[in-house]
């Protein structure tokens, strides 16, 4: 998993498969740099990611939590079609916004 | 009765298993010839239940998860059962958001997810003895059929 910061906001490399094994990690090192940089904003970045539960839902809001409290804002990015729909079906696309790439 | 096979698989409750079960019950149930929708559908299920045993059921003691599969004409049925501490209350927790555990950020929508991606859910638990998550999904509904047509 990858992470990489700019100012305060923190970009999440998520990986291919967020499951309860997964989000475990990524909510370990994700609260540790959202505390060391004063990070904002975070974008979940999906772009390797195919498949996600509802252990990977838990993430995002946890992380909404954290931030919401500090103004900032949650999204997510390159997320395909299913990733979409389990977005979409939890209600969690009422916290964060899917970003869509404009299409030419 | 023709067309029916039978898997089963024991794993120890760590979570490194949740992705080897899915992943394996996927692949039995590739027979079907299902579509990537029902696959992904099967999968989350799945993954939704094994967990629900991992945490809840053993909470985090290890002990013995048990999966069986079986297919019939295009029925897929799927159990998941764990010896561990039980429910008492199975329709709360099947309520959408409800979790007993929001200081491990789970989110409540286990059941809700497992009821949305498949045909039926069935659950018996009782406490301290262990719970039963019993699903099943009519593989090849949504595939359309193909027919030519003659000029």
């Amino acid at each position: 998993m990858n992470y990489e910061v700019q100012e305060n906001c923190l970009t999440i490399y998520l990986p291919k498969e967020l499951d309860h094994h997964n989000a475990e990690r990524i909510r370990q090192k994700a609260d540790l740099l959202i505390e060391k940089h004063h990070i904002k904003h975070i974008i979940f970045d999906f772009r390797d990611t195919g498949f996600m539960d509802s252990s990977g839902i838990g993430v995002i809001m946890g992380r909404y939590k954290i931030v919401c409290l500090l103004g900032g804002e949650v999204w997510a990015v390159h997320t395909n079609e299913r990733m979409k729909k389990i977005l979409t079906m939890s209600g969690v696309t009422k916290l964060v916004q899917i970003y869509e790439e404009e299409r030419v | 009765m023709r067309n029916t096979n039978e898997m089963e698989m024991i794993f120890d409750s760590v979570s490194v298993n949740e992705g080897f079960v899915r992943v394996s019950v996927a692949a039995f149930l590739t027979q079907l010839n299902p579509t990537v929708e029902e696959v992904a559908d099967v999968k989350t299920a799945v993954s939704e239940a094994v967990t629900n045993a991992i945490i809840h059921g053993y909470e985090g003691e290890v002990h013995k998860v048990i999966v069986r599969c079986r297919l019939e004409q295009e029925m897929f049925y799927v159990e998941i059962e764990d010896s561990g501490k039980g429910m008492a209350d199975v329709q709360k927790a099947m309520e959408p958001l409800y979790t007993t555990k929001p200081e491990l950020e789970r989110s409540g929508m286990g059941f809700s997810f497992m009821e949305a991606f498949m045909d039926a859910v069935q659950v018996e638990s009782t406490l301290g003895e262990g719970t039963l998550v019993k699903m099943c999904k009519h593989i090849g509904k949504e595939r359309e059929i193909w027919t030519t047509q003659s000029l």
